[in-house]
């Protein structure tokens, strides 16, 4: 509620010119820089010069040149066909993550928000522990229990994200309750199935859309986070953390190194948040782009 | 279409004894309402032994001022709300699952329909066991009985005027043939000339499909236009129940009297009512007053007042009060002005 007013009184005051000034060629190339992205994930490693995971293609810690574009890494693998083999596992990591999350937390918050009192109670409770505990630290509590991967890591992002779904639904949920067209759809006899897809997700499913945009790339950075700390892929399999990570020891002779799967990881999120405030700007036209 | 039998004998399409509801307060006791002796479990009064009967095809009409209980007490009878005590009967059976023999018409009807929803689907929920073309037939019925066209069904709400709004709210509601329909300030968000034809309808579609109305609202006027008998409330009871025809200068309450004396006047009716002005403001409904409600506003309130609390008592035929001393307070009845 509060935020929904402060993005009411944004957009009605000094706020509103900056949306103007707001290019949309930006959410554009976001869109063409995402569908890139999602090629690659696909058919990436057909077109790649060399096998990712190969060792010694060509000399260790090659600068890039003609034969190696983005050089190689310590092993001497070619670094151009690493990074887009990372593509795959960062997207499918953070879809996994967001859809996890967006599924768990639409249906405690419609829960929460239909039922109301002990349900509620019970529910509000396990989101406020999740929102309670460290993020990264309840992920790695989960990857503690589960084990490393790529699956176990997207779930853990899952679980952690799922308060940030479950808050927004609940919230939406309470004041569409409060409708009579809510009363009138009762008095039909009509039941909690009918008024929950008929009624209750139609109406929240374009702040949905939103925060699941917001959230997707969160999961990115997070899922790169995991990686980073070696919870990710398991070795050899290219990640953009795991890489990172790697090049960080030739950093002082050999810094190149970091720049491939830093470059690539950072354009990534970058598309994936502008796509999204792209998303918001149309489907929530109250809301002012930052 | 889901029409509810008729049972064998007549009962009233709505029968209520001893409703009771109360909302719990949280937070803490003011000083004064401490000083008043508050108790720590505070709750709001809405709704505070209420009973009444209103037989099919008739129209109870509900007045009172905003906060008096009318609207909780509407939703109690339809069965949106639980009552803490009492026992509500739809049609002589005990109130329960809805299936469409209780239907409401709220005040807002941009509230009371699904911004996303046709007007095709929002009357079609109200009729479970139609689909396909059968559905689109009763729809078109539905509409053309409320007076819109039938080209309206694929439209959305806010393609429609609040008048077209406020009559797919009546069709939703008449669908399913029901025994018992709330009418919670239905017509009040309409101006005047469209409350009238919305009045009208509601009464030709009464006269049809013989269900009984409850009409809450907050202006007399258009409750002594519809209803047969009216309630007035004041502090989540009824203080006196009157037949419409009644319900001008043969009132016996005090707060009723006041009440219609606050009714504008309007040339032709006959006679003016000189205004009655209470002082203060109604207790709060957090442990209303232990004698009667009234007591602290009644210009003619007595010692007895204050510390017993008078039970509703059937006067004549039909007019019941709540009043130690009915009648006490005589309005003063003015000839109509001519015009100069």
């Amino acid at each position: 509620m509060t935020s929904e007013l402060t993005e009411t009184l944004a957009s009605t005051s000094l706020l509103q010119p900056s949306k103007r000034r707001r290019i949309p060629v930006v959410g554009t190339i976001a869109y063409a820089v995402l569908a890139v992205y999602v090629l690659l994930a696909i058919v990436g490693p057909l077109l790649v010069p060399y096998p990712p995971n190969q060792l010694n293609v060509g000399p260790r810690l090659a600068p890039p040149g003609p034969e190696f574009w983005f050089g190689t890494d310590a092993l001497g693998r070619d670094l151009l066909s690493r990074v887009v083999a990372a593509i795959r596992p960062a997207l499918v990591a953070a879809a996994t993550a967001t859809a996890i999350a967006l599924v768990i937390g639409t249906l405690f918050g419609l829960a929460a928000g239909y039922w109301r009192g002990a349900v509620d109670g019970v529910i509000s409770r396990i989101v406020d522990f999740l929102f309670a505990v460290p993020e990264y630290l309840l992920a790695i509590l989960v990857l503690a229990v589960l084990g490393s991967g790529l699956v176990n890591a997207a779930v853990a992002i899952g679980i952690v994200f799922i308060p940030r779904f479950a808050r927004t639904v609940r919230g939406s949920t309470l004041e569409i309750m409060s409708r009579n067209y809510i009363d009138a759809a009762r008095l039909s006899g009509r039941g909690g199935a009918w008024i929950m897809s008929r009624h209750l997700l139609p109406n929240i499913a374009s702040p949905l859309v939103v925060i699941t945009a917001i959230n997707l790339s969160t999961a990115t950075g997070a899922y790169a986070a995991l990686s980073f700390l070696g919870f990710g892929v398991r070795p050899p399999d290219a990640d953009f953390g795991s890489m990172i990570a790697d090049s960080l020891q030739y950093l002082t002779a050999d810094a190149w190194v970091v720049v491939p799967p830093a470059v690539a990881f950072v354009i990534l999120i970058l598309a994936i948040n502008l796509a999204g405030d792209a998303l918001r700007d149309r489907l929530d036209p109250r809301s002012v782009s930052r | 279409m889901t029409a509810v039998d008729a049972p064998a004998v007549t009962a009233p399409a709505l029968a209520a004894t001893g409703l009771v509801r109360h909302f719990a307060v949280s937070g803490r006791r003011s000083k004064a309402e401490r000083a008043a002796g508050a108790g720590r479990h505070r709750a709001v009064h809405a709704v505070d032994d209420v009973s009444l009967v209103v037989p099919a095809g008739t129209t109870l009409g509900v007045v009172g001022e905003s906060g008096c209980g009318k609207s909780s007490l509407g939703r109690l009878l339809v069965g949106l709300d639980r009552p803490d005590r009492g026992e509500i009967e739809w049609a002589g059976e005990r109130a329960g699952t809805h299936r469409g023999q209780v239907q409401a018409v709220f005040q807002d009807p941009a509230s009371a329909l699904d911004p996303r929803m046709t007007v095709q689907d929002a009357i079609g929920e109200a009729l479970p066991g139609l689909r396909g073309d059968e559905l689109r037939a009763a729809v078109d019925e539905l509409l053309h009985r409320v007076g819109l066209d039938a080209e309206l069904a694929e439209r959305l709400p806010h393609q429609l005027s609040g008048g077209q709004q406020q009559r797919v709210c009546i069709a939703r509601a008449i669908a399913s043939n029901p025994a018992l329909v709330l009418l919670d300030e239905a017509v009040s968000s309409l101006d005047a000339s469209l409350q009238a034809q919305v009045v009208e309808l509601l009464l030709q579609l009464q006269e049809r499909n013989h269900a009984a109305y409850v009409f809450i609202s907050h202006d007399l006027r258009a409750v002594r236009a519809v209803s047969d008998r009216i309630a007035v409330m004041y502090l989540g009871q009824i203080v006196e129940l009157a037949p419409a025809e009644r319900f001008d200068l043969e009132l016996l309450h005090p707060y009723s009297v006041a009440l219609r004396s606050a009714e504008p006047h309007l040339p032709g009716d006959g006679h003016r009512i000189e205004r009655i002005v209470l002082q203060g403001d109604p207790p709060s409904p957090i442990d209303p007053p232990s004698g009667c409600r009234f007591a602290s506003r009644c210009p003619v309130a007595q010692a007895r007042c204050r510390t017993e609390a008078p039970a509703l008592v059937e006067r004549t035929d039909g007019h019941a009060v709540r009043c130690h001393f009915p009648g006490s307070l005589v309005p003063l009845v003015l000839p109509e002005e001519q015009p100069a």
